[in-house]
């Protein structure tokens, strides 16, 4: 199906581009750059989100996955947080793929983080279950049910509980070797794991991590994390339909503060593919999942400082063009759209709340020194979680917040 | 004591549900009371008695004549305990002519199955073939009984083109089989087992298929790991067709079942996961097989899973990699081999057999047996000299299954085909290395090894 903006003949990132940054926050009073400076966007208010239904069917990359009739009204779409989002796309393979079972730590009540509310009232106990308390088994298990062709969705109650199935995804599962190992007679290509992931204000070391980088030598898996309730339909519902296992990271914070309207529809958005967020000519920012909202909240300081920023933010680099990229699929990554940028603006920063050292941004960090060499007018900007646990009380100056996103650009463009 | 845990047990089979999750647990702590701290380390009193038909000469033991189940061991049908005595006579002539081809340096690796024959070739006669297997690596019994071709064996062993289990990218003995339903082995221990669960689990839902099982393989060693005690507990909370095949073979590597667990061996902790366990001498085939017969009957009966524990020995080393002797005494290796050989008491039992037709005729003679062997022994080395022959496969394959194929990536040729970006690249990037340094010493008689050599990476 041709997706909405291709059917209207309408460039596909026009939209965004010419939004995004552009204009004031969308919650902020009329036209008065005063009030613009004290209210900084967040992911209550953020250009990253579409709140108006044009926009949501707008999205770019968007494909339809169904043949339902389209009345002249076009098609409708909801207002969702993440966490319903998610709970839509589940629905909708549940309704279209008899063989398909959502399974985890309890998922059977609605989830921790209600992602499967609903669903084993609606599609009764033998697909949708709870298994006992055993991350390794519930990896083993989703590889059986793949293995014999159903379609698994399995629940690893937080990704930092991801550990203990490290074996069954990374050499069994891999979910990483299944098809490769077998000379492509057996796959396991039905399973999605899903996990939240990621900081969330007070998650401590074992309810923050962002294991995505361990996957990154995995080969045979795939890894996908999405920003918005629109592409976290769209992505998991692509995921589970690839033919590749794939581990879809959720970043639990923006389960409910991310809100935007959702096509009621089945649709899919594109694995291994980037999304640039807005055009620009002096820095490339590459990110995912929830740093992007802190880049958003850090652009708009650096285009109207408050007073507190103002003389530490140079006159010259408040009219910065910079080009901003949602990574959306760790493995395997979208290089092209990276370099295609990076030869472009010759300055790169990337930043992701995990660890530096053997992270994603090290591997693209490696991938652009190598591809883009002789259009680099500075070192590649590594801007991360420190290379510690991930301490409880510590968790704003272990985040790559607002002013270190700022101080990267401006450490980068003074080089 | 037996009498508390058995109601507790009861309690929990009553609770009756297809699938178990929702419905309310009958889990009620308090059900069974006792006046006294009741500690205990068992479900049973002493040790768990092993299922046992046939003694080491190869007669029906006294104790079994008077019971039922020598009844049932005598209907088993003569042609079914001829061709396992067949499959079971095969495998040591197998495993002697690929063990020595791994001294020679022929192939790299290998893992014999000597004196587990009666546990593996008993069980695989029990199933249907259609059957799902999720095997460890000593189970080529399994495979050899489902008429998997010697060719496709060697090609494996070899890593031959022809080697469709892994196009070359497995050890030795990672043998697997759509056709034959046994899923691919792989090398970490206890993987399989959850697996196993989930698959049969797979096949409670899949229309057709009601009465297919699955079958999962794993040493007394692999039950030690963590994923043992996932996949039964899964299994069994979970539910699903599926009978675990624990064999015990006395050792994992050097590591004696001393040192491997403390209790009754693996039988004993099937009742704590609640599933109905068996524990059968594995050096009966016919024992095992019956055993395995019934436990299959159950499991789909009950969609359930059930364990059997074969007790055996590993009467070979390890691997080729291994030698045994640095571990425990020649001398009591032999005795085994000599008291309580499972092929020795099986062709002794078939032998004292008349045809089924009752025609008076025996089933197997000894002259049978060398005719049998020598038969085997051609068929064996004349697949073994062929696959010796054969090029390795594609060196494209490296690159190959890694993910799924991209049917968009392909050029007008299908070259490249369906490779994610990275495999792509590096592929390239071989390429040009092949294309400037291919007439190397150290990489052209290499090169030349590979279906198509040199010429064919040329056509990337």
């Amino acid at each position: 199906m041709l997706s909405a903006f291709r059917s209207r003949g309408t460039p596909a990132r026009a939209l965004t581009h010419t939004r995004l940054f552009t204009s004031s926050p969308r919650t902020s009073t009329p036209a008065n750059s005063q009030t613009v400076v004290e209210q900084p966007p967040t992911v209550a208010n953020s250009s990253l989100l579409r709140p108006e239904r044009s926009e949501a069917l707008w999205t770019p990359g968007l494909r339809w996955q169904d043949e339902e009739h389209v009345g002249d009204g076009g098609r409708p779409t909801e207002k969702l947080n993440m966490y319903q989002a998610i709970r839509s796309a589940l629905q909708t393979v549940m309704q279209k793929d008899p063989t398909s079972m959502v399974f985890g730590e309890d998922v059977s009540f609605g989830g921790v983080f209600r992602c499967t509310m609903g669903l084993a009232d609606q599609f009764g106990p033998e697909r949708v279950f709870n298994t006992p308390l055993t991350e390794q088994g519930i990896a083993g298990f989703g590889i059986g049910l793949a293995a014999m062709g159903h379609t698994a969705v399995a629940e690893m109650q937080f990704a930092d509980y991801i550990f203990p199935a490290f074996d069954q995804i990374v050499n069994e599962c891999v979910l990483a070797k299944y098809r490769y190992r077998s000379g492509g007679m057996f796959d396991c290509g039905s399973l999605t794991f899903r996990s939240p992931c990621s900081a969330v204000g007070h998650g401590g070391l074992y309810h923050s991590q962002s294991p995505e980088a361990y996957f990154l030598q995995a080969s045979g898996v795939k890894v996908v994390v999405p920003r918005s309730p629109i592409q976290a339909k769209g992505l998991l519902l692509a995921a589970i339909r690839d033919p590749n296992p794939v581990l879809f990271l959720e970043p639990k914070i923006l389960y409910r503060s991310a809100v935007e309207q959702v096509p009621v529809s089945d649709y899919e958005l594109p694995l291994g593919s980037a999304e640039v967020l807005q055009e620009g000519k002096d820095i490339t920012i590459i990110s995912y999942g929830p740093p992007l909202y802190t880049i958003e909240t850090a652009l708009h300081h650096l285009r109207h400082p408050g007073q507190d920023l103002e003389k530490l933010i140079p006159q010259d680099l408040r009219g910065l063009s910079v080009e901003l990229i949602d990574l959306r699929t760790i493995v395997p990554y979208d290089i092209e759209t990276v370099v295609k940028s990076v030869n472009k603006t010759g300055r790169c920063m990337i930043v992701h709340e995990a660890p530096s050292a053997g992270s994603v941004a090290s591997e693209l960090a490696a991938e652009i020194q190598q591809r883009c060499f002789l259009r680099l007018e500075a070192p590649v900007k590594r801007l991360t979680g420190w290379d510690t646990p991930f301490g409880l009380a510590y968790e704003k100056f272990y985040l790559p917040d607002q002013i270190r996103i700022l101080d990267g650009i401006i450490e980068t463009m003074r080089y | 004591m037996l009498r508390v845990l058995t109601s507790r047990a009861v309690l929990a089979r009553s609770a009756s549900r297809s699938f178990a999750t929702t419905t309310p647990s009958a889990h009620t702590p308090l059900s069974a009371l006792s006046t006294t701290p009741e500690f205990f380390n068992s479900v049973r009193e002493g040790t768990i008695p092993a299922f046992r038909l046939l003694g080491p000469d190869g007669l029906l033991t006294e104790e079994a004549a008077a019971r039922e189940w020598v009844e049932r061991a005598k209907q088993v049908d003569g042609d079914k305990l001829k061709r396992m005595l067949e499959v079971m006579t095969m495998m040591p002539i197998l495993d002697q002519i690929l063990y020595s081809s791994q001294r020679q340096g022929r192939i790299s690796f290998y893992m014999t199955a000597y004196g587990e024959e009666g546990t593996v070739v008993g069980s695989a006669a029990a199933w249907e073939n259609d059957d799902e297997v999720f095997a460890q690596y000593r189970e080529v019994g399994v495979l050899l009984w489902r008429g998997y071709p010697l060719s496709d064996l060697m090609a494996q062993v070899f890593s031959t083109k022809n080697d469709k289990a892994t196009k070359g990218r497995q050890m030795p003995v990672h043998y697997g089989s759509r056709e034959h339903h046994f899923h691919t082995i792989s090398s970490p221990l206890g993987t399989q087992l959850p697996q196993a669960a989930g698959a049969a689990y797979a096949l409670k839902r899949t229309p057709g298929r009601e009465k297919s099982c699955v079958i999962c393989y794993a040493g007394e060693g692999a039950t030690s790991e963590g994923d043992f005690h996932a996949g039964l507990n899964m299994a069994s909370v979970l539910g699903g067709p599926l009978v675990y095949v624990v064999r015990n073979n006395g050792f994992a590597i050097s590591t004696p079942t001393s040192q491997q667990y403390a209790g009754d061996g693996i039988a004993a902790r099937g009742a704590g996961y609640g599933i109905e366990t068996v524990r059968v001498d594995g050096n009966d085939p016919l024992a095992v097989y019956l055993a395995c017969k019934e436990a299959r009957r159950k499991a789909v009966e009950t969609q359930k899973p059930v364990l059997v524990e074969a007790m055996t020995y590993r009467v070979g080393h390890h691997s080729t990699s291994d030698d045994s002797s640095a571990y425990r005494s020649l001398s009591a290796v032999e005795s085994v081999k000599k008291l309580d050989s499972p092929l020795h008491r099986l062709r002794k039992y078939v032998e004292s057999l008349d045809t089924s037709s009752g025609s008076g005729a025996p089933l197997w003679t000894a002259e049978h047996d060398a005719k049998f062997k020598e038969t085997s022994k051609r068929a064996i080395l004349k697949e073994f000299s062929k696959a010796e022959k054969d090029k390795k496969p594609k060196l494209e394959f490296m690159f190959g299954d890694v993910f799924a194929e991209r049917p968009s990536h392909a050029d007008a040729e299908g070259n490249g085909s369906g490779l994610e970006r990275p495999q792509r690249e590096q592929k390239e990037e071989l390429k040009r290395l092949i294309g400037k340094w291919g007439e190397t010493a150290a990489w052209k008689k290499e090169l030349e090894k590979f279906e198509g050599g040199r010429a064919a990476v040329d056509k990337w």
